[in-house]
């Protein structure tokens, strides 16, 4: 018998990225398959290519055997593929049966039998064993219950598959536990499931399989029971043998100018729902690594200390002075500087030169009326267009047109312009070729040797152990281990952040 | 001067500030104003006279800039409002109370003619604090926030006015919208003036970068470290000021001030300016100059309507093309769908301009994804 | 106890403020609280009640439409011009409804396929159409047709002693029915809710987007016209000046009557008492003789401002809540 999804050779490319490259995946009628990646490992353009989202440009889907091909969610949805999605996408404003039934209410020669669609929100959430007031605005239940719910929206069309694309992430123990139920409940009555989630326990809890997924490739699939946690770990973040080769081995010198004194100190600083309260100290001089899976709390942290989320509790202290940021222009007052996880949202201005994006942040702290002249602006843009290597035309193109490599060289010269004493780079390095990645990863050392604190967010562990002095490893939104220099080793954060936790986080 | 001499000078002159900008984006701009002006050249008897009554020049031409100061003043604020993401409906009605303030004070408090208009600005000012309030303050949509005054704009200044449409005669006042300076309408001294002060406040200081900043990308500016919510503000105080003025010059031209008719539809115009001189409705990029040029093609389109006999109520009709047509060029989905027809043009202009050119889908662009 | 839904409180304050303005006007002047009043009150805000009905299917999708009073003045001006040239009146209105629906369905055309901002496309509608009005003829146009002398004012009904209903108020009131039905009884309705309250999630959900919006404003022209037709029952007559500015009172009439201007939140009969409270205003202004009527736009301000600043709370308590 044919599995009941059969995915073979998918590719997919958007410009300038391979977003799939030939990806396999089978899924078994009446099992749970887990989806695993990070960031960019091609998990949800993978969803969206299924789905008809996005059209594909190579490779077959086939449902039971059949050859698929379709081309919108509702074309996906009648052929039996249902999604839902992490931020549930439903309309908050209606009614809880109408988000379930809506656009194949039940009419009477054209007029919504209001009747019949409660009905039926009954019956599609009876079997996942709930009864709600189907009449009540969605928004008045909470996420879980939400989340519920689209998954009853989803199974009200006769669904043979259901995608789950991180369904968990915003739900608490209780509420995971009550996901998981029902999970089980749709397992038993044949139904296939793709389950997309960061967190192993969960993943160890409920799935039958695993598909690893990374930049794009299928790593391989696996029997849940027969892999170690150890091996996912390794299999999703590990060493990445292409790359190895390509980047010289600059591993940190442990002899370095340090001063004892931290620069930044945070004491039990946490955030409700965001992260847990945790101790870190980054020191003039030192790279501190923050590694961890994704959604393990690592730009949460990163937020927090620029600013841009404010603690609820905890104190940080900076030079031994208690501060209280309340947005990033007072972390930067204190000469801190962050490049955020995501350059598109939040770091590049996409339609100014290169020189308005470099000498932005300086400008900025210094106010509207003291304006940097032109020819300060143009040396100032072309010595790091120069000492970074920005690989552009001239300092007047439009930030747009350059590749992902030379956007981030650009905002690390945004910010370097501002001479911060405190560096966050997150994920400084994802989505750019090897040679500008080499090229940041010196700079990074460089920096540290000219004395500045340096905090270190990447997914790609080697890239963490050959960088940092010490390593602090997140999971599940709470610290859980610290590393320092000998100590540190890809095995050793692998098994910080396998190592089984009874507790479960409190998100 | 015979007028074959003249025009042939003032060609010359088109032509040369043309080849002179044939790289900025402006181009297009006085382009399209060119070409009209082209089509009145020979279509329009009499458009492209010039007389010297007093030492003072009259004409066609000089009455689109004296007609288009309105326009061109109120451009200059809703410019910087749109490069900021947003928009300014209310600028038609803050117009109609500058006008009512400053003639009420004048006919009825007696007041010296320059204390009215300060005080008219400075209620205007104060209305586009108000706006600017209720965008950056309260984070309420643009579009809405600035629809309340509006409404409730026009109502005030029938309050001011007690609905009455008061005369005035001081000269003062009365010279802000027909008087002369050095042979030319004071207005044009006018929207110079404002639009070296506007030039100077946004490219002399910062200000400029951290508008266009806001309005590119208003995230990645705060992660920058720029006062979004100050720089909105601002903008929509100083379009207060512009619509003030506007607003002095609009009643200063008929020596009275009507609340119900001053600055009606200007607000559109003054959008319409914008759009049409360069600078996209998504925010980003602004363009002051462009904006004024653009004020200077609405009015003088609407003057050829006039010297054309077109009656002036259906002169809308082509303006709406025109905003369609500014708009499509604009539109993302409208040059990728249409990039095969476009792209043969945009070959054969290449040489010519580089708005098009640079704006055209050469370089895809989409978002890669992410997992 | 059930707590109050949240997507009713605008509604309520509405309803409150009617009663309100109702209840200070009856208490002020004796005879205020009559029924002729309020028939008098249906019949005057007739046209522009038709208008808002096609304004709040605008709204509830996300959009917005500025062309209602051009649109208004055109259909009044074309049946008007028709009438004259000896057009059978039911032939005349039956062109009209259909070219103020295909001028919507152009209007939507361009904002679903080129992604180009409602307002601004909206906007060149209102100049398109007010220019078309003068193009058909300059000038106010009389109606002495048979069927709108002699016809129309039979078909009324006594309410209450002294208080005849006219057809206008008839036509008003059969809208709002029609519109409850279409956005409450129908798929299509229902889609224009989703849409406006998260467009995203709604082309995920699978629902029909291109058809939804286009037809969104195909609809709204096509209430605009009928209130351009209705306006021809008030005024017997068509002129292509009037009605300046007719958009705002329909776009203060759906948010004063509990109306989301973001979208996906509220009712058609919201909107009839958003239109009855500024039809009251009005009324309670005439009443007073010796406040002006610069009032009206004053007061119709300061809601607006109130319903829309008490919106943004209750959108931001929702955040919060999540």
């Amino acid at each position: 018998m044919p599995p009941l999804l059969e995915i073979a050779g998918l590719s997919k490319s958007f410009p300038g990225v391979k977003a799939l490259d030939a990806v396999d995946l089978a899924v078994q009628a009446g099992e749970i398959h887990a989806l695993m990646g990070e960031n960019g490992a091609g998990k949800s353009t993978l969803i969206k290519v299924l789905t008809g989202v996005f059209p594909r440009d190579a490779g077959e889907t086939r449902l039971s055997g059949k050859e698929i091909a379709p081309k919108s969610p509702r074309e996906a949805e009648a052929l039996g593929i249902s999604t839902v999605y992490q931020e549930v996408n439903l309309i908050p404003h209606l009614s809880v049966a109408e988000n379930i039934c809506i656009g194949r209410q039940p009419t009477w020669i054209g007029t919504v039998r209001w009747g019949a669609i409660a009905k039926r929100a009954r019956a599609a959430l009876a079997r996942l064993d709930l009864s709600l007031d189907v009449n009540r605005q969605l928004s008045s239940y909470s996420i879980a219950i939400q989340q519920m719910v689209a998954i009853a929206r989803a199974l009200d069309v006769s669904a043979k598959l259901l995608i789950l694309d991180e369904p968990t992430s915003s739900l608490d123990k209780t509420e995971v536990d009550e996901l998981f139920k029902k999970l089980r409940i749709l397992r038993q009555d044949g139904l296939g499931i793709i389950f997309i989630t960061h967190f192993l326990d969960q993943v160890y809890e409920i799935t039958d399989s695993i598909t690893v997924l990374r930049n794009g490739c299928r790593v391989g699939c696996f029997a849940t029971k027969e892999l170690p946690r150890i091996n996912l770990v390794s299999h999703m973040i590990g060493r990445n043998l292409g790359q190895v080769e390509a980047l010289e081995q600059t591993r940190a010198s442990t002899a370095t100018i340090r001063s004892e004194t931290p620069m930044l100190e945070a004491r039990a600083m946490g955030k409700k729902g965001s992260i847990q309260p945790l101790d870190l100290d980054i020191r003039p001089g030192e790279v501190v690594g923050l590694a961890g899976l994704l959604g393990s709390g690592r730009t949460e942290t990163a937020r927090l200390l620029f600013g841009i989320d404010n603690p609820d509790q905890g104190t940080i202290r900076i030079n031994n002075q208690p501060v209280k940021f309340r947005s990033p222009r007072t972390a930067i007052r204190y000469r801190i500087a962050l490049t955020p996880e995501d350059r598109k949202v939040a770091g590049v201005i996409p339609s100014l030169t290169v020189r308005e994006n470099i000498v932005l942040a300086l400008q900025a702290s210094r106010g509207s009326w003291r304006r940097l002249s032109i020819v300060e602006q143009e040396k100032l843009a072309d010595r790091f267009i120069k000492s970074l290597g920005i690989k552009t035309p001239s300092r007047e193109q439009i930030v747009r047109n350059l590749s992902g490599g030379n956007q981030q060289k650009v905002l690390l010269a945004r910010w370097l312009a501002t001479e911060p004493k405190l560096f966050i780079l997150d994920e400084p390095t994802r989505g750019i070729d090897v040679g500008a990645k080499a090229e940041i990863e010196k700079l990074i050392q460089s920096l540290r040797q000219d004395g500045l604190a340096v905090l270190f967010i990447s997914s790609e562990l080697e890239e963490v152990v050959r960088q940092s002095q010490r390593v602090v490893v997140l999971r599940d939104r709470r610290k859980v281990d610290e590393l320092t220099e000998a100590a540190i080793s890809e095995q050793a954060i692998m098994e910080s952040i396998a190592s089984h936790s009874s507790e479960r986080p409190e998100a | 001067m015979s007028d074959w001499l003249s025009d042939l000078i003032f060609w010359i002159a088109v032509a040369a500030i043309l080849f002179g900008l044939r790289r900025q984006r402006i181009f297009w701009t006085v382009g399209a104003l060119g070409l009209l002006l082209v089509f009145n050249q020979f279509f329009t008897p009499g458009f492209f006279h010039l007389q010297v009554l007093d030492g003072h020049l009259y004409g066609s031409r000089i009455d689109v800039l004296n007609q288009g100061a309105k326009v061109m003043l109120l451009s200059l604020g809703m410019v910087l409002v749109i490069a900021t993401g947003g928009v300014d409906l209310s600028v038609g009605a803050v117009m109609a109370i500058a006008a009512a303030v400053s003639s009420r004070l004048l006919v009825t408090q007696h007041l010296p003619a320059g204390v009215a208009i300060a005080v008219a600005l400075g209620v205007s000012v104060l209305a586009g604090a108000w706006n600017g309030l209720l965008v950056a303050g309260f984070g309420i949509q643009p579009i809405v926030a600035t629809l309340v005054l509006m409404v409730a704009g026009r109502g005030i200044a029938q309050l001011i006015t007690e609905g009455q449409i008061i005369n005035f005669l001081d000269p003062t006042m009365v010279y802000l919208g027909n008087g002369h300076l050095f042979g030319l309408p004071f207005t044009l001294t006018l929207v110079i003036v404002m639009l070296l002060l506007t030039h100077f406040l946004v490219r002399r200081t910062a200000l400029g970068l951290f508008i266009e900043s806001v309005g590119d990308n208003d995230e990645a500016s705060r992660y920058s470290g720029i006062n979004a919510k100050q720089v909105k503000f601002l903008v929509y105080t100083f379009s207060g000021l512009c619509a003030g003025l506007a607003g002095l010059v609009a009643c200063s031209n008929i020596k009275s001030a009507d609340a119900n008719n001053i600055g009606l539809y200007l607000e559109l115009d003054a959008i319409l300016a914008v759009v049409v001189g360069g600078t996209s409705l998504q925010g980003g990029r602004f363009y002051l100059v462009g904006a004024v040029v653009g004020g200077l093609f609405i009015q003088t389109l609407t003057t050829t309507f006039y010297a054309k006999n077109v009656s002036s109520d259906i002169a809308p009709v082509p303006k709406a093309l025109v905003i369609i047509a500014v708009c499509l060029l604009q539109s993302e989905v409208f040059r990728t769908r249409f990039a095969r027809v476009l792209s043969p043009i945009e070959k054969f202009l290449k040489p010519v301009g580089s708005w098009l050119p640079r704006h055209l889908p050469t370089t895809a662009r989409h978002d890669s994804p992410k997992s | 106890m059930t707590r109050l839904n949240p997507k009713y409180i605008p509604l309520v304050a509405t309803a409150v403020v009617l009663v309100a303005v109702f209840g200070t006007g009856s208490a002020l002047y004796p005879n205020f609280g009559t029924p002729r009043v309020f028939v008098n009150l249906l019949n005057d805000n007739a046209f522009v009640g038709v208008a808002a009905i096609g304004e709040s299917f605008v709204i509830l999708s996300g959009g917005i439409d500025l062309s209602v009073g051009s649109m208004v003045a055109f259909v009044g001006i074309l049946i008007a011009k028709l009438l004259q040239v000896g057009c059978d009146p039911f032939l005349a209105m039956g062109i009209a409804l259909c070219a103020g629906t295909f001028a919507g369905a152009v209007m939507g055309c361009l904002i679903y396929f080129f992604e180009m901002p409602p307002f601004l496309v909206t906007l060149a509608g209102l100049f398109c159409l007010r220019g078309l009005g003068f193009v058909i003829y300059p000038e106010s146009i009389g109606i002495d047709h048979p069927f709108y002398a002699q016809v129309l004012p039979q078909l009324s009904i006594l309410v209450a002693p002294k208080a005849v209903l006219p057809f206008t108020a008839m036509c008003f009131l059969a809208s709002v029915l029609v519109g409850t039905f279409i956005a409450s009884f129908t798929r299509f309705g229902r889609n224009v809710y989703a849409i406006g309250s998260n467009e995203n999630s709604a082309r995920l959900m699978g629902l029909p987007i291109a058809q939804t919006k286009i037809l969104t404003y195909a609809l709204a022209g096509f209430f605009s016209a009928a209130g351009g037709v209705v306006a021809t029952f008030y005024m017997q007559s068509g002129n292509p000046a009037s009605f300046v500015g007719l958009e705002l009172d329909a776009i203060a009439s759906v948010v004063i009557g509990g109306t989301l201007l973001t979208g996906g939140v509220g009712f058609i009969p919201g909107t009839l008492m958003g239109v009855l409270i500024l039809g009251l205003i009005q009324t309670l202004i005439n009443f007073n003789g010796t406040l002006n009527s610069w009032w009206t736009k004053i007061v119709i301000g300061v809601l607006l401002l109130i319903f829309i600043v008490l919106q943004k709370l209750i959108s931001r308590r929702a955040v919060t809540q999540l």
